[in-house]
């Protein structure tokens, strides 16, 4: 190896092998380095190994994910529509407007039920959280918050607090008082603390235990009555927009979506992703579990909504048309797993059949974006919230 | 199953397509095919009393055009889209500010590529009010200002009182140069210049379909490509909308987080799947086994309370007598009998007088251990501990050794998982599909049922 001549303004032990000899002034991200000239030959070349190992170990990731692929698509030997074809058709569905709720002066960006079946929770982008019940139209509770946009509000299981959070970067619980006169927001509790806006809440089976997705990428498990951070789940590589906890007296799993076109399955004990699907081409903006909690189904900005299944580890179906073109806001199954509501920001609700993979009915009446569609606890009732400041009740 | 890239992935591996960005090309992919010479619409100019009304279409053209050419059921469906695809901006009627579809005779026009909405056009009110200006100084009555648009321009002239002498020159200047313009080619860009600014500033009342979800607006991709300008104007104050934080470059993994992908994709392969045909019998049969608790499916008993007015079915609900069909879905497995606060008590009650029932409540116990906040678990590990599987404890619960050994370690240091291992030896979930009961009395009338859900509770 022949050694370069070069004029040496220093002469000294190098940092890094220590022995004196002539020192290269060299600058590396503006911090001087000195070595001399062996030292830096060496550090080239480790750095060289370094890029060819981050390439290497690339393509080892890259290979493992199309054998996933593959292994995956080993076993679909039918696909769900073909199994489902000796079922019958859907009769016609006759679904109608049955409620109109009108109080916020902004766009709605998400609701809840109580458990109660009637009761709901709302949030609008003018700040205010109202209870309602739903089925007189009567306003209960109303509560002004700080910050505008307030994007996931969630009933809690007892129906005695609800939690809502958004661009403040935190999700707070609010006990509810029977006393009319009470101003809730002086009882707001700050329970989550995040880095970014809170896209999403749910409470798990309780309520001192609280669920919250984040634009900072992670979601987290926190303790409703210290604000412990209790289970913190990274993973996504982009904004995660929203959650949903499985649906069983046993389960200890939660999906997510996000911007990163990815759904994940988390264990809440460990903090482990368990399973991921990617098929979507854009971002995911709702995931929702079916109601055996063996599969989810998700919304996205590309136009469809599809259904996963855990068991069979893969996309079992999608449900799209070339009429819809605007991005799925939302979904939420009916009490069998048959039907899938899903709001789009065209303003309107697709009514699909989740087993034949064809649309059953579409629901015209919003006069903007659907943010948020759920079936009530009961199944007797969907709600639909929207960016026309009204929520809407079909049965 | 799509495994593709999502079309406009740039060099650095990030999405050069937003969310809206998705829409507005497929909104212009239609466009396109509207605008074919052989099988779009066909474009005409209509002669009305002195003038010709050029480059038009009729509403009605649209909606059979879509019917025809699109995934499109009825007219409804046609009207729904034509009217969102008129609200961006890529056709307009050409006598109102608001921009719906009409299925009849009503004038239409396609507006021209440079307003797309794809543009990412976010223009300035000096613009607004150089255009509104500009209306004023034209002495055509079709050009008269509406109500709303009077209203914005004298706000505009309140709110830009120091610089209005400018804005009146560039609307002078720009009136001056629409003059010049033949007069066919004028009906047709006024028509477009004053479409966009319907877009833009539509009529109160009306959708301003320009509104972008905040969740996704902070990751603009490219502030750069954002118009401001329609005439020319430079603003004295760059004004940046506070959602135009320019979307951090996408970070190379590091070799540890690719250690960790690898390790995830290598457990993900050793997953046991199930086959596709098992799960498609497996969804049909849930489906099936629950159609008649679906109220969208069949009709609830003695009807729904959001279409009759009559909440008797909750009431119903709410009493201590559950009806048959309610009992008959806790056959359906021990999950249903759980997830009833009514079949767990009635459940508890028939263990507790048949046999032992401490499985049960041990289960029940660590259930509710999970749901407390976290400054109760130390207490109630161990009173959980003392009451079922310490040495002497009066509901002794059977444990294997493994489990046993692990507890007693676990409750040294007592977090709310304690007894997970504990637990799963008592109950491991499953989701093998139950008989149903024929008769859906409760437990008591029904020993070989409440046998075998209890069979299922205490092995595994």
């Amino acid at each position: 190896m022949c050694d370069q001549t070069f004029v040496a303004i220093t002469f000294g032990p190098c940092d890094s092998c220590g022995n004196p000899s002539p020192l290269m002034n060299i600058y590396i991200k503006s911090e001087a380095i000195n070595y001399c000239s062996f030292c830096v030959e060496m550090m080239a070349c480790r750095g060289l190994q370094k890029g060819e190992s981050l390439a290497t170990l690339k393509t080892e990731s890259d290979t493992l994910k199309k054998k996933l692929e593959e292994e995956r698509g080993k076993l679909n030997d039918v696909e769900l529509h073909q199994v489902a074809e000796k079922i019958e058709v859907l009769n016609p569905l006759s679904v109608k407007t049955r409620r109109v709720m009108k109080g916020h002066t902004n766009k709605v960006l998400c609701m809840d039920w109580c458990s109660d079946k009637r009761r709901l929770v709302s949030s609008s982008q003018d700040g205010k959280v109202i209870v309602w019940d739903a089925f007189t139209l009567n306003k209960e509770h109303g509560l002004a918050l700080p910050c505008t946009w307030v994007m996931a509000c969630a009933y809690a299981p007892s129906g005695c607090a609800v939690a809502c959070g958004g661009l403040d970067n935190k999700c707070s619980v609010i006990p509810l008082s029977l006393d009319k006169n009470e101003n809730l927001a002086a009882k707001k509790k700050s329970v989550a603390m995040h880095t970014n806006y809170v896209s999403g809440c749910t409470f798990t089976n309780s309520d001192m235990q609280m669920l919250t997705s984040s634009g900072d990428g992670t979601c987290a498990l926190w303790d409703v009555e210290s604000g412990q951070l209790l289970q913190s789940f990274h993973g996504h590589t982009a904004d995660v927009l929203s959650l949903d906890f499985a649906p069983s007296e046993t389960g200890n799993t939660f999906v997510s979506g996000g911007c990163d076109k990815k759904a994940n399955v988390w264990d809440m004990r460990s903090g482990q992703n368990i399973q991921s699907f990617e098929s979507h081409e854009s971002d995911i903006n709702c995931v929702k579990y079916y109601p055996s909690g063996d599969a989810f189904a998700s919304a996205s900005d590309d136009a469809t909504c599809r259904f996963y299944d855990l068991r069979a580890d893969r996309e079992v179906s999608v449900y799209k048309k070339d009429s819809l073109i605007f991005g799925a806001s939302s979904v939420d199954f009916s009490m069998s797993g048959r039907l899938l509501f899903a709001g789009y920001n065209d303003y309107t609700i697709n009514v699909w059949d989740v087993l034949k993979g064809t649309r059953a009915s579409i629901l015209f009446g919003h006069e903007n974006r659907v943010s948020k569609v759920r079936v009530s606890p009961d199944g007797t009732a969907l709600c639909s919230a929207s960016w026309d400041n009204t929520l809407r009740i079909w049965a | 199953m799509a495994q593709t890239n999502s079309g406009g992935q740039g060099t650095n591996g990030v999405a050069d397509e937003s969310p809206n960005m998705i829409v507005y090309r497929k909104m212009e992919e239609v466009i396109a095919r509207m605008q074919e010479e052989k099988n779009g619409i066909p474009i005409r100019t209509v002669k009305s009393f002195l003038t010709k009304i050029p480059s038009v279409f009729s509403g009605s053209d649209i909606v059979q055009w879509m019917i025809k050419n699109l995934d499109i059921e009825d007219q409804v469906e046609a009207l729904h889209l034509g009217t969102l695809m008129a609200a961006h901006g890529y056709f307009f009627p050409i006598s109102d500010h608001v921009l719906t579809l009409k299925d009849d005779g009503t004038f239409y026009r396609f507006q021209t590529p440079y307003f797309w909405p794809s543009n990412c056009w976010e223009p300035e009110n000096t613009d607004y009010a150089v255009y509104l200006c500009k209306r004023t100084m034209q002495n055509k009555a079709r050009l008269e200002l509406a109500d709303y648009e009077a209203e914005s321009l004298a706000r505009l002239q309140r709110a830009f009182a120091r610089k209005w002498e400018f804005i009146f020159m560039q609307a002078e200047a720009q009136a001056k140069v629409d003059k010049k313009r033949d007069k066919i080619e004028r009906k047709i860009l006024d028509s477009q210049e004053r479409a966009f600014w319907d877009v833009h500033r539509p009529v109160p009342g009306c959708v301003n379909t320009t509104e972008v979800d905040i969740k996704k607006s902070s990751r603009m991709k490219n502030p750069h490509k954002t118009r401001k300008s329609v005439y020319g104007l430079q603003n004295d104050i760059r004004t940046h909308s506070p959602t135009h934080t320019p979307a951090p470059e996408a970070k190379q993994p590091t070799e540890e987080e690719l250690q960790e992908q690898i390790t995830f994709w290598q457990l993900q392969l050793d997953r046991h799947r199930l086959k596709m045909s098992k799960v498609a019998e497996s969804l049909l049969g849930y489906t099936e086994q629950y159609v008649e608790y679906d109220p969208f499916l069949t009709p609830p008993d003695p009807s729904n309370p959001w279409i009759s007015d009559d909440t008797t079915l909750w009431e119903l609900e709410a009493s201590k007598e559950p009806g048959q069909q309610r009992v008959k879905r806790w056959a359906f497995g021990i999950d249903e009998v759980l997830k009833d606060p009514v079949g767990r008590e009635q459940f508890l009650k028939f263990l507790e007088s048949e046999f032992s029932s401490e499985n049960l409540r041990f289960w029940l116990a660590v259930q509710e251990l999970k749901k407390r906040p976290i400054r109760e678990v130390p207490a109630r590990v161990q009173e959980i501990w003392q009451e079922f599987l310490a040495p002497g404890a009066p509901s002794a619960i059977n444990v294997d050794s493994k489990s046993y050994a692990k507890t007693t370690q676990n409750v040294k240091d007592p977090g709310r998982y304690a007894f997970e291992d504990a637990q799963e030896h008592i109950y491991k979930p499953r989701r093998r599909r139950v008989r149903t009961c024929s008769e859906g009395s409760c437990f008591q009338g029904k020993p070989l049922a409440s046998k075998r859900l209890t069979s299922r509770l205490s092995s595994c």
